[in-house]
């Protein structure tokens, strides 16, 4: 399979304010240390509850924020050794959904305008051209081109994510990253834009990283599944070898702390993860889900676990395994 | 049949001893510069003593309007209840004064809110908020009331409470936050009814599930009953005794919560079930199946069923009039003229000539 993004020891820490003069500042390991491949035309869903580093991932990926470490190759070429003029290029393939629609359209723009901006800026087309354009992309987000002159806010969420997705398919991108793109989106609708996302990928035979926080959209849409906490991978596999027999506790928790959707048996349910995520500031010395882990050992409050290939393509961080 | 016969008859059946709370017939609207929005159309409902029951629907359903309207948090203008009685304990609270119901908030009635941070206040310790709820509702002292605050947030089980009551709300995180909102919720004297508007929306998924478990324990220990308020049918199939599925205004479908996940009836519930990544049907499936288009504008919306321009079944009459109840078992109705004629014996009801153009 071709590897179309390759992400090795990637580092991004966040340095804080030190609140006492000449103390020593504290340091946000927001991606400690991560590596993983994404092939071609492949959906890898990256899922973790809040703090886990999951956005910082995508936007580093981008080189929307700095790294501290290690190497970040989109075909083979280092993102952040680019000069300006190849980034751009670059960043015409690599597009990004954001979660919520709201704030990511400029409300004083009209969706026209919006949709027009990226072939601007990249100087691709005609007018006329940048017309036709609009008009082929609206039609395939499902939305009605007679409407590019209304203004975002005239829309429905559902529509306007429609537009964010539109926005990000004007340069006919290589590969997509979804940042919680359909969090913010009451069921319904989020069930409609998720048959999207799949019918331009089928379509078009994008690559995406799709991030969540939501388990059940992840494992419905993605071929593989990145689980994060922390900064860390804790597992990884195909969606079905992990679905069907996750090793690591935390994807364990996760699945279990996922509500049901059928009432029966509920009183009968395993007991669940107790405590809270810890602060990515000060993480919990070893294993950093050693203190909420219910099958903790010694060791794991010493040392930190490497991510295991236990079986092919499944790999987990666990003493366990 | 008239509607106070009905109202009777429906009580009588239900025993109305057993009933906490009943909504009977509410509307309620905003009247905004753009025009009428009808938030609520002629809601019935009740809710029996030690039951937790859910309300159901996405965004712009009425179900935190509905809410609103049993704590009178209602914003009047531009809000206005148009009709309907909200009977508690025997009281129709829409006509008590602004002092009888601020009493009884707090007091019997507790609302807990989907964002912690927002409705504690910053500036006051957690104990300190706490204990005020004592102080008000309590003829006790300070140091009491602390005592008791302590022991509340055992009760919901905040790790170190003698230490946590000196805390500030950013000190705690989200999940404690909550913990602390349902702990001043249980804090009145004898609690009744405790309305939880989306209380876990917020959270993480594994501090969701433990919000989820603390409620369930503690409704089967205090006996109190719940309103929960939620979009998420995980929610719902997890907490709930009994469901009403709301949209845009309208109860469409009301079950016990096995009935409900088991027998879907409505096309509206039928889709948001289908709506769930997570339903177990789709383990190999390629696409969801969505229901088409977004929710009606509740400015011109008139008497005919809001569901009708994304019902997959929609016909000639359901853009004349809403449906009235049909039922399909004991604990069991629809508002659907296509279930409607599906079955040979409609109980028809009360429902439905009320919509206004």
């Amino acid at each position: 399979m071709e590897k179309i993004l390759e992400v090795k020891n990637l580092k991004t820490y966040f340095t804080l304010k030190s609140e006492k003069f000449g103390a020593k500042p504290e340091v946000v390991k927001a991606v400690n240390d991560l590596s993983f491949e994404v092939n071609k035309g492949e959906i890898l869903g990256i899922v973790g509850e809040s703090g886990c580093g999951k956005s910082t991932l995508g936007k580093t990926i981008l080189k929307l924020n700095h790294k501290t470490g290690g190497e970040i190759l989109y075909k083979g070429n280092e993102i952040f050794d680019l000069d300006a003029e190849d980034l751009k290029d670059m960043r015409r393939k690599m597009q990004m959904v954001f979660q919520d629609p709201f704030s990511s359209l400029n409300p004083r723009k009209k969706v026209g305008t919006l949709l027009a901006q990226p072939l601007l800026i990249h100087k691709l087309g005609s007018k006329e051209e940048i017309d036709v354009k609009i008009d082929k992309v609206m039609k395939e987000v499902g939305i009605n081109p007679v409407y590019k002159g209304r203004f975002p806010h005239q829309f429905s969420g559902g529509q306007r994510q429609r537009i964010g997705i539109a926005r990000a398919l004007m340069l006919d991108p290589e590969f997509i990253i979804c940042d919680e793109a359909v969090s913010a989106l009451d069921v319904s609708i989020q069930a409609q834009v998720l048959n999207l996302l799949l019918d331009l990928h089928d379509k078009y035979k994008f690559t995406y990283i799709f991030i969540a926080h939501d388990l059940a959209v992840v494992e419905f849409i993605s071929t593989r599944i990145i689980v994060m906490y922390l900064g860390k991978i804790v597992e990884t596999a195909d969606k079905k070898e992990l679905v069907n027999s996750h090793l690591h506790p935390y994807t364990k928790a996760l699945f279990d702390a996922f509500p049901a959707t059928d009432p029966k048996g509920r009183e009968n349910r395993d007991p669940v993860l107790m405590g809270d995520v810890p602060s990515p500031i000060n993480p919990p010395s070893g294993c950093y889900f050693h203190p909420r882990c219910p099958r903790v050992m010694d060791k794991c409050k010493l040392e930190y676990p490497e991510l295991k290939e236990v079986s092919s393509g499944h790999k987990a961080a666990c003493w366990l395994y | 049949m008239d509607k106070d016969a009905y109202t009777s008859r429906k009580l009588a059946s239900d025993q109305d001893k057993d009933i906490l709370l009943s909504m009977e017939d509410v509307s309620v609207s905003f009247y905004t510069h753009r025009g009428i929005v009808k938030a609520v159309r002629n809601l019935n409902l009740k809710i029996n003593k030690g039951e937790t029951l859910a309300l159901v629907g996405e965004s712009g359903c009425g179900k935190s309007v509905t809410a609103h309207t049993i704590n009178q948090l209602i914003p009047m203008p531009p809000g206005k209840i148009e009709n309907g009685k909200v009977v508690f304990e025997g009281r129709d609270l829409l006509k008590l004064d602004e002092k009888e119901i601020a009493s009884l908030r707090g007091d019997r009635i507790s609302m807990i809110f989907q964002e912690p941070m927002t409705s504690l206040n910053p500036v006051f310790k957690i104990g300190d908020q706490i204990a005020d709820v004592f102080l008000a509702h309590h003829n006790i002292k300070k140091e009491e009331a602390m005592e008791k605050t302590i022991n509340l947030l055992k009760l919901v089980k905040i790790p170190a409470p003698e230490r946590r009551i000196k805390d500030y709300p950013h000190q705690l995180s989200g999940g404690m936050r909550q913990r602390a909102m349902i702990a001043m919720a249980l804090a009145s004297p004898e609690p009744g009814l405790l309305i939880a508007d989306e209380p876990t929306t917020a959270l993480d998924v594994t501090i969701q599930a433990q919000i989820l478990r603390l409620i369930y324990d503690l409704k089967q220990d205090i006996k109190m009953s719940v309103l929960l308020i939620t979009h998420d049918m995980g929610v719902v199939a997890e907490t709930a005794d009994r469901v009403i599925v709301m949209y845009a205004g309208r109860k469409m479908e009301e079950a016990d919560v096995y009935s409900l996940f088991e027998k879907p009836s409505h096309p509206y519930t039928q889709g948001l079930l289908n709506s769930l990544p997570s339903n177990k049907k789709y383990e190999d499936a390629a696409r969801l199946e969505a229901i088409k288009g977004t929710i009606p504008d509740l400015l011109t919306i008139g008497s005919e069923c809001p569901f009708e321009n994304r019902c997959p079944h929609a016909m000639p009459v359901c853009r004349e009039s809403f449906p009235d109840e049909t039922k399909i078992d004991d604990d069991h109705s629809v508002w659907c003229h296509y279930v409607e004629g599906e079955d040979a014996s409609p109980s028809s009801q009360l429902v439905g000539d009320q919509g206004e153009k």
